[in-house]
């Protein structure tokens, strides 16, 4: 599983840094981008979902 | 709560007006009418305003920079004249600047609201909230809007563009003016604007800082470069001035309401008060159930949404508490589920324009429950009628009496 943000889309929400920090962080904006290439490890999968589901600007994309 | 000085309101599709008594004391059942029966209101009051109400409305104004302007976000009896500072800086950048100015001011604030930035500030926030606990402590009954909250944005941004904190009632006055004696005369307001009290404080304590540079806000505004040039004294002045009105009143009022939520509704308060885990999910939909702030927008060229003939120059009102409980956006919306699981909800805004403060404005909502409920796990509302909330557009409880329990 992958996660993907939309650094068009990102506005800076911070909500998926604060739901999910060892899948995104943030930059000295505040702007946030994936980590690990996006790659999720196991275990991570439902962190992955609820960052997804809270976006409020729906930056952020999965993909198997 | 606002004095009347507009006709009441008989029927909201038509002729609302946010001062409205009706709407200061509970807006909810009238935005939730109007999403069933017309998504897009208008109103003649302030020469003109509409009022999208559905999530997905509010969303494509906040996304559409070209048909709407930023160039004031306040609606009142006076609109930005020709001697005000044009599109796209506008008189307090970046909340007032429309592309591609506004990018530009906003790199320049972003740093110093980043998650990172703001966890530094977490500390004094607690123990300002603590102090504030100390003031209170021992009394049966408490105002939580006026003895607690109201406080904490205020001290907090004073703290950090270096201002003495002596000074925290010329803040406090201005901020009223602007947000929420919007419904007096033109002639009114301009008498309180241009006494020009806020600008010449702020002029003196920019003097100050330019004489003995410090390591806060202001020093660092003052030190900003645009293409290699120093800010202009005005976007400074301005810049300014948005932290006042944008980072005091919208966090006092989401403090405020989260606390009479919580005064209301014992097993919500038990579980925060058991179980601090539940605080980030709480925070998120406290923020959405109670979002304080309505933003506005003038209409830049003619437009129209949903058949709705919007002409250059109008006020449109942009009311992301209305978005936050739209049922199409939110199941169960008009419930406080504070394990809400999925929560894309909108308080801090949409589009470019998102609050720059939204870290900040967490933090200190969440530290000022968590301090509040670890002093005062049980309390009720000493008067549920004696509650009164500010008009205009950022709402949130300005009397707050509880009664401490146990």
């Amino acid at each position: 599983m992958h996660v993907h943000v939309d650094r068009e889309r990102c506005q800076g929400h911070n909500r998926c840094y604060a739901l999910a920090p060892e899948l995104f962080d943030v930059d000295d904006l505040g702007n946030s981008f994936e980590l690990n290439d996006g790659v999720v490890p196991p275990g991570l999968e439902e962190k992955a979902r609820l960052a997804v589901a809270n976006c409020p600007e729906r930056a952020i994309s999965m993909s198997e | 709560m606002s004095s009347q000085k507009h006709p009441p309101v008989v029927d909201w599709a038509t002729d609302f007006d946010h001062t409205d008594s009706e709407w200061v004391a509970d807006p909810y059942p009238i935005w939730d009418e109007l999403r069933r029966t017309c998504p897009v209101a208008h109103s003649d009051r302030y020469g003109g305003t509409w009022l999208p109400v559905r999530h997905e409305d509010v969303a494509a104004v906040a996304y559409d920079t070209e048909h709407f302007t930023s160039r004031s976000v306040v609606v009142s009896e006076i609109r930005p004249g020709p001697d005000d500072p044009p599109a796209p800086i506008g008189l307090a950048p970046p909340i007032t600047s429309d592309p591609p100015f506004h990018a530009v001011a906003r790199r320049l604030l972003l740093p110093a609201f980043s998650p990172k930035a703001i966890a530094a500030l977490e500390p004094l926030t607690r123990d300002l909230c603590r102090e504030l606990l100390d003031a209170t402590d021992g009394q049966a009954e408490i105002d939580a809007a006026v003895d607690y909250a109201r406080h904490i944005p205020l001290r907090v941004i004073i703290g950090m563009l270096g201002f003495p904190q002596e000074d925290a009632d010329i803040f406090r006055r201005f901020v009223r003016m602007v947000l929420e004696d919007v419904d007096q005369s033109e002639e009114e307001r301009q008498e309180l604007i241009v006494a020009g009290e806020i600008d010449e404080y702020i002029d003196a304590r920019i003097a100050e800082h330019q004489a003995e540079p410090r390591n806060d806000l202001t020093t660092y505004l003052l030190e900003a470069e645009l293409d290699g040039n120093k800010l202009e004294l005005d976007h400074v002045r301005g810049t300014m001035i948005l932290l006042m009105i944008a980072g005091i009143d919208t966090t006092w009022s989401a403090i405020g309401a989260s606390l009479w939520h919580l005064a209301q509704h014992p097993d919500d308060r038990k579980r925060l008060a058991t179980d601090p885990g539940l605080m980030p999910s709480a925070v998120e939909e406290l923020l959405r159930a109670y979002a304080p702030v309505t933003m506005a927008r003038l209409v830049a060229e003619d437009f129209e949404l949903h058949g709705c003939p919007m002409k250059e120059g109008d006020w449109l009102l942009l009311p992301f508490p209305s978005a936050n409980r739209d049922p199409e956006m939110f199941p169960d919306a008009d419930e406080v589920i504070l394990d809400r699981a999925e929560n894309r909800h909108a308080a801090f805004g949409l589009g470019i324009h998102r609050c720059v403060g939204s870290n900040l404005a967490r933090m200190e909502l969440r530290v000022a429950l968590e301090e509040w409920l670890r002093r005062h796990p049980a309390f009720e509302l000493i008067d549920p009628s004696a509650v009164t909330w500010s008009a205009g557009q950022v709402r949130g409880p300005r009397t707050l009496p509880v009664r401490i329990l146990g």
